[in-house]
């Protein structure tokens, strides 16, 4: 079945090219300039920093759950941070700044978008690599190291950064405020320095394939959903990480120079800082410039991905092809002006509150038409429930629940309340946190096959897919009722708080819950594994799926096609379509094979198809009538 | 076969050409950022430079007008294949552009000079060492850039290289100028 899908270009030419070129094993694995390699590389760096984060907000989880409790086993583990074994209250802080910032900007930015558009972009428009494969390479080297910079501010002494993901001044900006202000700030700053140069590099990469190098044929509206988002996920990160950098080197002249861009009337350890005139709140507006389109830089990509995955194992095609276009340019313009709404708090002029409260409320339309588009694609459909496709709706559940809780604290009114309370957890969490990573590891499962050539395990991916999905409703779920009744977040400890000493039990739950789901990623990490070295073989196109990639050999070649690149005739949702023998019409089979299935609106701009079209038809109607 | 691939590729200049113009769009997104920081902050205390700039930042804005003028004839030169010409329009722009570097030195010692420090508790103070900083960051990559393109025009590279170095260069080189005249522009509505 899956040979049909190359029989148009199936004269293979395999030549003496390779030949001229003999891989090293650094040139092959290390500073491989190949897309593919790349986007493994990413991947397996992006897994490896999800379990190390992961790790760490288990560690304050059990905190949570048993304020009171030493366990001495904590102590040889981690030495000085967790003094007769029970953890450091720096040291907390530390473990909940580090666990948002590699999640947020390490996973579910590098991790997500470098996997998957290096992976799909060229394969998927038809290009033998990026446009320059160079730059590539440096945006991996520069994300490695911004990942071993960021981990080694566990080994200085006063511990990593612990101000919260966000840094904010002056916390971040005085190096005596608290011990991880020191050295690990600094690291902090160096590490993310690095990673903007990751991400734009990787983002102009991304942007030029897709404007500059799709196939013949290949017009915007024949790209698949996955290459929108990516595309606007890199125009995003394109705009909105140089304001990240604006900030960060004001941030850094504050801390290191003396200057006051962010700092104004301090006092510390009794002592008054010379600090004059400077505002806290312009980095808050720095960051969240960023920080907002950031949000959008995680879950589009994964949108992206569930789209694409959700049409191919409901043999549907995707309902609203355009308007999920739109809405991704919806998001896109949006989500540059709906920074206030992280900082209705800090006395802000309440005129300009509600205006950036309209603003982020009106981003619930693309999310929710979204939202219906995967629902009514799912409808009727021939639905396979593959690991891939359980993921992926899963992405959708969770964008579901997480995204109504936005509805709330997009309220300029109803955040007085919620603001800096576990309901925020929650709400993050279910919305880009669970929502991307489902997002991801339903491309996992789903290109598995295009990056290693094998099959990952289904039984195995069932039980990663039911105990994580549930795990994770356990964890965030009860938090939003904390949240409500006003339990903050980021303290060490409640047990000083008599009005929160009810909530004890509830974040003991939550600490289980979240060692079940981190105990189901262990079945994710040993398929994984093992898959990439025994997995069962794949064939071409494994799950009968339209797009370009499935064209290309499963055996990984520089170019990824041998002769020409195949050329595209259609766009890549024609599942199903009535008057098919099969299923699936791949992008690369012109109208002409496929008489019996065309329909008059698939040549709109084509009067010479559609005249073929109608001469088909009526001899067609008059072969009926001789009949 | 691939080999003839790689070659292809190697003289489709189009996806680098664009690599450059979103690049651009970065580091139009960096000034933008620094010169609303700006705006935030000195509308919020209500703050300004509160200094007559110094004369000779108006002489470096000269200065890279004319290395724009210089490039743009470098340019004209070598699409109509001469070659010298190009080369001393080049050293010309290279010139100037050192030239513009040093001005802007210079400034910021009679900045100095003038008690208007770096650190300072009038940031609006500050902003104008960080934009002059920010720019001559870039101003030294555009070096770089000269500098490989000089180079180029030297060694026997194809001409549709060498028009493809000019060009690259040229866009940074102009964007450059024009970021510095918003920033001096920006930088004069602001003194009081």
């Amino acid at each position: 079945m899956s040979t049909l899908a190359v029989h148009d270009h199936g004269v293979v030419h395999h030549e003496e090219g390779h030949e001229h070129h003999k891989d090293t094993f650094i040139s092959k694995y290390i500073f491989s300039m190949d897309h593919k390699m790349i986007a493994k590389q990413f991947l397996i760096t992006g897994i490896t920093m999800a379990f190390i984060a992961m790790t760490l907000s288990i560690l304050f989880r059990i905190q949570l759950a048993y304020p009171d409790k030493a366990f001495p086993l904590l102590e040889t583990l981690l030495g000085r941070f967790a003094p007769g074994g029970r953890l450091d209250p720096n040291f907390y802080l530390s473990l909940v700044t580090i666990h948002g910032t590699i999640m947020v900007f390490f996973v579910l930015t590098a991790g997500l978008s470098g996997t998957f558009s290096n992976l799909l972009i060229p394969l998927q428009v038809g290009a033998r690599d990026m446009a320059s494969p160079f730059m590539n390479m440096l945006s991996y080297w520069f994300f490695f190291l911004a990942c071993v910079i960021m981990l080694s501010s566990f080994f200085v002494q006063k511990g990593p950064a612990s101000g919260g993901w966000t840094v904010y001044p002056p916390l971040s900006a005085l190096p005596k405020a608290m011990p991880g202000s020191e050295m690990g700030m600094t690291l902090w700053l160096i590490s993310m320095v690095c990673f903007v140069a990751s991400s734009l590099m990787g983002g102009i990469n991304y942007v030029s394939t897709v404007l500059n190098m799709r196939t013949k044929g290949m017009d915007l509206w024949k790209m698949p959903l996955t290459i929108w988002a990516f595309f606007l996920t890199a125009v995003l990160g394109v705009l909105s990480f140089p304001v990240l950098v604006a900030g960060v080197v004001l941030l850094i002249f504050d801390r290191s120079m003396g200057t006051s861009f962010y700092l104004s009337d301090i006092v510390l350890n009794g002592k008054v800082m010379p600090f004059e005139g400077g505002s806290p709140i312009l980095f808050e507006h720095l960051f969240w410039f960023l920080g907002h389109p950031e949000v959008y830089i995680v879950i589009m990509p994964a949108m992206g991905i569930s789209s694409e995955i959700m049409s191919v194992n409901s043999r549907k095609p995707i309902f609203g092809y355009h308007a999920m276009v739109y809405s991704l340019i919806g998001i896109t313009v949006l989500s540059f002006i709906v920074w206030g709404h992280h900082m209705f708090v800090t006395g802000m002029n309440p005129f300009l509150g509600g205006v950036f409260m309209i603003t982020t409320l009106i981003i619930a339309v693309p999310s929710a038409v979204k939202t219906f588009n995967w629902l009514a694609t799912l409808w009727r459909g021939n639905i396979r429930f593959k690991p891939a496709m359980l993921f992926a709706i899963g992405m959708v559940s969770f964008f579901i629940s997480g995204g109504l809780t936005g509805i709330f604290l997009g309220n300029a009114t109803l955040d007085i309340n919620l603001h800096d309370t576990y309901f925020v957890v929650a709400h993050f969490h279910l919305v880009m946190g669970s929502a991307a990573i489902f997002g991801m590891l339903a491309g996992v499962y789903h290109w598995f096959p295009k990056m290693f050539g094998r099959l990952m395990d289904e039984k195995l991916g069932y039980l990663h897919f039911w105990l994580t999905f549930i795990g994770a409703y356990l964890v965030f779920f009860p938090m939003h009722f904390m949240g409500l009744d006003g339990v903050p977040r980021r303290y060490y400890a409640f047990t000083e708080f008599e009005s929160m000493q009810k909530w004890l039990s509830v974040n003991t739950f939550v600490t289980w819950a979240a060692i079940m789901s981190a105990l189901a990623q262990v079945a994710f990490l040993f398929n994984f594994v093992h898959s990439i070295f025994w997995g069962k073989k794949t064939t071409q196109n494994p799950w009968q799926a339209n797009t370009l990639e499935w064209t290309a050999p499963v055996e990984h070649i520089h170019g990824n096609w041998p002769g020409e690149i195949p050329t595209v005739y259609r766009w890549p949702y024609d599942y199903s379509k009535p008057g098919q023998e099969e299923d699936f019409i791949m992008q690369t089979v012109p109208y002409s094979e496929t008489m019996s299935s065309n329909i008059e609106s698939d040549f709109e701009d084509n009067p010479v198809g559609l005249a073929e079209h109608t001469k088909w038809a009526s001899t067609q109607r008059s072969n009926e009538e001789v009949k | 076969m691939m080999a003839q691939l790689r070659k292809e590729d190697k003289f489709n200049f189009a996806p680098k050409k664009f690599n450059m113009w979103i690049f651009i769009f970065t580091s139009f997104m960096l000034f933008a950022a620094f010169t609303s920081g700006f705006i935030v902050y000195s509308g919020g205390k209500k703050h300004a430079i509160n200094v007559i700039l110094p004369q000779s930042l108006m002489y470096s804005t000269v200065v890279i007008l004319l290395s724009s003028v210089t490039l743009f004839l470098a340019s004209r030169a070598a699409k109509s294949l001469s070659f010298s010409k190009q080369k001393l329009f080049l050293w010309l722009t290279l010139v100037l552009g050192v030239a513009f570097f040093a001005l802007q030195l210079y400034s910021c010692s009679k900045l100095i000079d003038m008690g208007v420090y770096f650190i300072n508790p009038n940031a609006a103070q500050s902003f104008v060492y960080v934009f002059i900083a920010m720019h001559l960051i870039h101003i030294i990559a555009a070096l770089l850039l000269l500098l490989n393109t000089i180079k180029g025009s030297y060694s026997d590279i194809p001409q549709a290289k060498n028009l493809f170095k000019m060009e690259m260069t040229s866009i940074f080189w102009h964007f450059l100028d024009i970021v510095w005249i918003y920033l001096y522009v920006f930088l004069l509505l602001n003194q009081y």
